[in-house]
């Protein structure tokens, strides 16, 4: 046999030793058997002194080509067996995945405080503030300023929880228009406020009834304000609220505190305005009412009304929350049934 | 208000259809609640002529009755009314014929004998028991005048009249008579309306001859007005009349009582009727004053009242012989047998007549009018047109003249605004042509100079005073829908929620990030529920007139609304709470207050587990230590500059004496945690329950600490830890600050993480054990460096504790 074939003898056996391991560790020991100092290839290319001077390079240049393609078998032949036993150890760590996971504890905001912020943020970005007020009322902002004097049918004691003869649990958000209109200043520029909040009414509790639920006011006071920007405000804040496509209905009402005066319906949900018991047969659905701030409601709060005006507007967040969700019961809201709390999770 | 879309038609040439007029009416300015007609879903129910009536042999009420329905034979059908008689024209529901409620009539057979339908009352074909007149209330309905029999009914009982029942505004009482109506109708269709001429034929008799008025403060009854009738006859109205009533919700009840209504739909004008004979004494008189105390009234409806002396009354000058405004008494009522009658229309008081009516309960058709005023141009008329048709209806003589012991003259209202103005607040661009032509559609007289409009506004306008009712009246004519939409323009206002308004959002989010949901409770509540788990001491706050005891205080505290959900909860079987509320108490802290000081509290509540068992875990209960570290986690977000202390209380009797720290900023009081106490757990019907409650207000008050950036440490931290034993006596807040004291400038956090207390401990003892870390953050720290420090701590430690190092 030439060097030559032994050289290709050897590269045939190799190569079908490796390809037959199974393990690392025996892969190894045949790269070093192989390619060792004292390997085959070492041992046949020690009989390359007896070759001529053309022969010897080409049979060490040929040798060197075997090393190299063995050595890359066995590189290939590992990383072969590396993933082969990755793959095995990752097949042991197989987890049910269908098991549940830890439950993280996360607590819901009150479905109301949800409609409360979502409209303080809505009004926020469009430059309004935020304003409280008190719970507890004089009659001279509850009702007074808001062009309700003495002896209106709107002050009788059968809708109002009163504390003393001037004090009472405040019936509307309203007040505060009225606190606002006295404490502002003009120079400070206009008047865009909201007034989201609790109040009461001397009412039974049952499905549709409250004696206490949630209102929020607003009002816009400036120099050329009209009602087509209060027609636009509403849109804008129904449409958020509600969804973009809903028809409305704008049409003349009547408060005590805004003239001219305007209530909103919207296209019942249930029947998109065919008409059901949802909406009593109309196909509309109230949700809010508005106006142009009634002159002697300036006046009261010292507004000059030849050059100021503005709008105001009011709406029942229970209200919006129950057509929104479809709650029928509005004591749902203060019995705090933690079944119900927590099926409002989608914030916002 | 009712509205027959057929009386309507009597004032103006309508054309557009029912339905179609209700959507414009609403979109113009009052709301329609609906649309009905009574023969909606009847059928086959006719007018029979009852041939004769025989008793059923084998029933004491039932009658067998042959009657005409129209058809070939008489129909044989048997009748229970008790007022069926032979010769009557009557209402026949015929075989297959649907009656009220959908209800379907058979051939069938009564007590063996074929009955081919039945006999009718007005309830059954769809009538209110209300306007029913009550002769027929418990029996079937009687024709008043002979009908071809198996006509179908509606025609004659006016139930194929479209009513439209307009919900009324409290400024519209323009609209509670139908010329009012028709005026507003008029105006949306741009029609003009058509009113009779009222002639009215006087006797020689002189009505200030047989009868004295007169009105003790005009204030009372600014305009008052008396006619007089002779000789009437009082029997039932004529079918057009009755029909015309009961359509409106008004029970007809005799000619003479049903004009006085009538003319009260027609003009908004209520009217009275007494019974001139049953007036004391000699001469006629009628005084309207107020009553005295102690006076009473029998009123119609047999109600006897109590009079007070704000309740401006009616007398014949011995005695009240109506409220006025309200309702007549029954001493004075029209009866069968009235002969000579007075007639009343008047203005009255509205502030009285609302108080009067509310207080004896008798809200009447003609106290919401007085409440919310009349025409008082149509005052006298609807006097003369009641007295010319009562003459029609009841014969009679009406006497000459009328007597007003008070009187107002109507006159117009001239409101000057200019076109521009009724623009700018519309924002609109509507011609000055356009908005004269839209209040000249109401009717009001307007004169255009150069864009300056002088409106004429008639009486029966009572409710436009002001430029804005203008604009409105221009705007709801010209059309809402028409308006442009657009958002305020003009400064830029900067909207952003207060430094308050965002630390309270802050508050919601903290908590619900540690697992606790939102209610919100009842405010009010009763006194005892009030007053427990106060954190000061206050004065309650009562209603003055509450609608129930349990919601007649207001709260003083939130843990007890907590309590309350919570035992509605676990009622329903929810037994693992994490509740809190964010809301305001009412304090009275100063004697003399009275209105309540309104303070931003947080309180929460947690029971049950804080981690439920699932595959992997176990169930862990709810502790002290949960629902600390949640009020610990929310204190830190204040980033307050002064150390929270939680230190033992037994200040709250409402909270367990051993498991309630009081939660101290610095030196001030801002709430407290714990376990409530178990008794008070048991009255709400709960087990082991933990609560906290922060006054929110003053820790948003208090100095706070913003952050200044530190670069990460540099240089590595070293550790000791240490386990000492305690007497049990000895707080962790005492050894943590005893070590904090003499851990040295490197010291930089003390961590307890293990507490120990039985076996391998003596007893009356416990074991703590603690990881002190030490850092330098300009250098690194030598082990001789911390050595020294730690081995300060030990020393004082077993000074101090007399602890044993472990
Ligand atoms: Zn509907």
């Amino acid at each position: 046999m030439s060097l030559k074939e032994q050289l290709e003898n050897l590269q045939q056996k190799s190569l079908q030793d490796i390809q037959k391991v199974v393990d690392l560790d025996a892969l190894n020991q045949i790269r070093v058997e192989v390619l060792g100092k004292k390997g085959p290839i070492t041992e046949v290319l020690r009989g390359m002194r007896d070759l001529s001077n053309e022969e010897r390079p080409k049979v060490g240049a040929f040798a060197n080509e075997i090393k190299r393609d063995l050595a890359q078998a066995i590189e290939a032949r590992k990383a072969e067996l590396e993933a082969k036993k990755v793959a095995t150890q990752l097949a042991h760590e197989t987890l049910d995945v269908t098991l549940p996971g830890q439950p993280v504890k996360k607590g819901t905001p009150h479905v109301l405080t949800q409609v409360i912020d979502d409209l303080e943020d809505l009004f926020i970005g469009m430059g309004y503030q935020v304003v409280a007020g008190y719970e507890v009322e004089d009659e001279k902002h509850n009702f007074e300023m808001l062009n309700m004097p003495a002896n209106h049918p709107a002050r009788d004691m059968q809708d109002t929880f009163y504390i003393t003869d001037d004090l009472l649990m405040r019936t509307h958000m309203s007040p505060n228009e009225a606190r606002d209109l006295e404490n502002h200043d003009f120079a400070n520029g206009p008047i865009k406020m909201i007034s989201p909040g609790r109040v009461y009414r001397r009412d039974t509790d049952d499905a549709t009834h409250s004696h206490q639920f949630y209102q929020m006011e607003g009002q816009v006071i400036d120099k050329n304000i009209t009602m087509a920007d209060l027609k636009g405000t509403l849109e804008y804040t129904i449409h958020h609220i509600f969804g973009e496509g809903r028809d409305l209905r704008f049409r003349p009402s009547y408060f005590p505190f805004t003239e001219p005066s305007v209530e909103v319906d919207i296209a019942c949900f249930r029947c998109n305005g065919k008409g059901c018991n949802v909406c009593k047969q109309t196909g509309w659905i109230e949700v809010l009412g508005a106006g142009m701030t009634h002159p002697n409601v300036l006046k009261a709060g010292g507004v000059d009304t030849e050059v100021y005006g503005g709008f105001a507007f009011g709406l029942g967040i229970d209200r919006f929350a129950m057509l929104k969700y479809g709650v029928d019961d509005i004591r749902n809201f203060y019995l705090n049934d933690v079944r119900f709390l927590n099926q409002f999770t989608q914030e916002g | 208000m009712k509205v027959s879309y057929r009386w309507l038609k009597d004032y103006l040439a309508l054309t557009t259809g029912p339905a179609a007029l209700a959507e414009k009416i609403t979109r113009t300015g009052i709301e329609v609640a609906e649309v009905t007609q009574m023969s909606a879903g009847l059928k086959k129910i006719v007018v029979g002529h009852i041939l004769s009536c025989e008793p059923h042999p084998d029933s004491d009420h039932l009658n067998i009755c042959q009657v005409d329905v129209g058809q070939d034979e008489p129909f044989q059908i048997v009748c229970g009314a008790p007022n069926v008689t032979t010769g009557q024209y009557v209402i026949v529901a015929l075989p297959n014929s649907r009656i009220a409620d959908n209800v379907k009539i058979k051939k069938g057979k009564m007590r063996g004998v074929v009955s081919m339908g039945m006999i009718c009352g007005l309830q059954e074909i769809g009538f209110a028991d209300s306007v029913v007149p009550k002769e027929y209330v418990d029996g079937i309905f009687v024709f008043p005048e002979a009908i071809e029999p198996g006509t179908e009914v509606y025609e004659a009982l006016g139930m194929n009249d479209d009513i439209i029942d307009l919900d009324l505004t409290a400024n519209r009482a323009d609209a509670l008579g139908m010329h009012g109506v028709a005026h507003e109708v008029a105006a949306i269709e741009s029609l003009t309306p058509h009113f009779e001429n009222i002639v009215v034929t006087e006797s020689d008799v002189q009505t200030a001859d047989q009868l004295t008025a007169q009105v003790a403060d005009e204030q009372l009854a600014p305009s008052y007005h008396l006619r007089m009738l002779q000789n009437v006859t009082v029997q039932p109205s004529p079918m057009w009349l009755q029909t015309r009533l009961w359509n409106a919700g008004i029970r007809p009840i005799n000619n003479l009582v049903d004009v006085t209504n009538y003319m009260m739909l027609t003009y908004g004008q209520p009217l009275h009727a007494f019974d001139a004979d049953a007036l004391m004494g000699d001469h006629k008189q009628i005084e309207v004053r107020l009553a005295k105390t102690g006076e009473k009234l029998t009123t119609l409806d047999e109600g006897e009242h109590d009079l007070t002396n704000e309740d401006i009354v009616i007398t014949d000058g011995h005695q009240p012989i109506a409220l006025a405004g309200v309702m007549g008494g029954l001493n004075s009522q029209i009866t069968a047998d009235t002969k000579n009658m007075i007639i009343e229309a008047a203005v009255f008081a509205p502030t009285a007549v609302r108080k009067t009516a509310q207080r004896h309960n008798l809200r009447s058709d003609a106290s919401s009018r007085f409440e919310k005023g009349v025409n008082v141009a149509d005052v006298q008329t609807a006097l003369d047109a009641a007295a010319a048709m009562m003459t029609d209806l009841g014969n009679g003589q009406v006497t000459a003249g009328t007597v007003s012991p008070t009187n107002l003259v109507p006159t117009d209202k001239v409101i000057e605004i200019e076109a521009d103005r009724i623009n700018r607040v519309l924002g609109t661009e509507i011609a000055t042509q356009t908005i004269v032509e839209l209040l000249e559609r109401f009717g009001f007289g307007v004169v255009n100079t150069d864009n300056h409009l002088t409106v004429t506004i008639p009486p029966r306008r009572w409710d436009i005073e002001i430029q804005a009712d203008i604009i409105e009246e221009v705007a709801r004519l010209y059309g809402y829908d028409n308006l442009p939409s657009t958002l305020p323009t003009g400064d830029m206002t900067t909207g952003a929620l207060t430094t308050e308004q965002k630390a309270l959002r802050q508050t919601r989010h903290t908590l619900e990030g540690a697992g606790l949901t939102q209610a919100i409770s009842y405010a009010l509540t009763t006194p005892e529920k009030a007053r427990q788990f106060t954190l000061v001491d206050s004065a309650l706050t009562v209603l003055d007139w509450p609608m129930t005891q349990d919601h007649a205080h207001l709260r003083m505290n939130l843990i007890t609304g907590l309590l309350d959900d919570a035992a509605y909860n676990v009622a329903r079987k929810q037994t693992n709470l994490a509740l809190y509320e964010q809301g305001r108490v009412f304090l009275k802290q100063a004697k003399a207050q009275v209105r309540p000081t309104e303070i931003e509290y947080v309180a929460g509540l947690m029971s049950g587990e804080r981690q439920i068992k699932t595959w992997q875990t176990t169930a862990v209960p709810v502790d002290f230590y949960t629902i600390k570290g949640v009020v610990e986690r929310l204190m830190a977000t204040y980033n307050l500059t002064a150390a929270v202390d939680y230190r033992p209380t037994q200040d709250y009797p409402e909270m367990h004496p051993g498991r309630t720290a009081a939660i101290y900023v610095g030196e001030q009081l801002v709430g407290f945690v714990g376990q409530v106490h178990p008794a008070v757990a048991k009255e709400y019907h709960l087990k082991e329950t933990y609560v906290f409650q922060l006054d929110l207000a003053q820790i948003l008050a208090l100095p706070t600490s913003s952050v200044t950036a530190k670069p990460a440490p540099k240089f590595p931290e070293i550790t000791r830890d240490i386990a000492i034993q305690v007497a049990d006596q000895v707080s962790n807040a005492a050894i943590v600050s005893a070590i904090k004291a003499k851990g040295g400038a490197y010291l930089c956090s003390v961590e307890l993480f293990d507490v120990y207390a039985g076996s391998h401990i003596d007893a009356g003892k416990k074991s703590l054990a603690y990881t002190l870390t030490y850092l330098n953050e300009s250098a690194t720290l030598t082990e001789e460096e911390v050595n020294l420090a730690f081995e300060k701590v030990v020393a004082e430690l077993v000074a101090t504790f007399d602890a044993k190092i472990r």
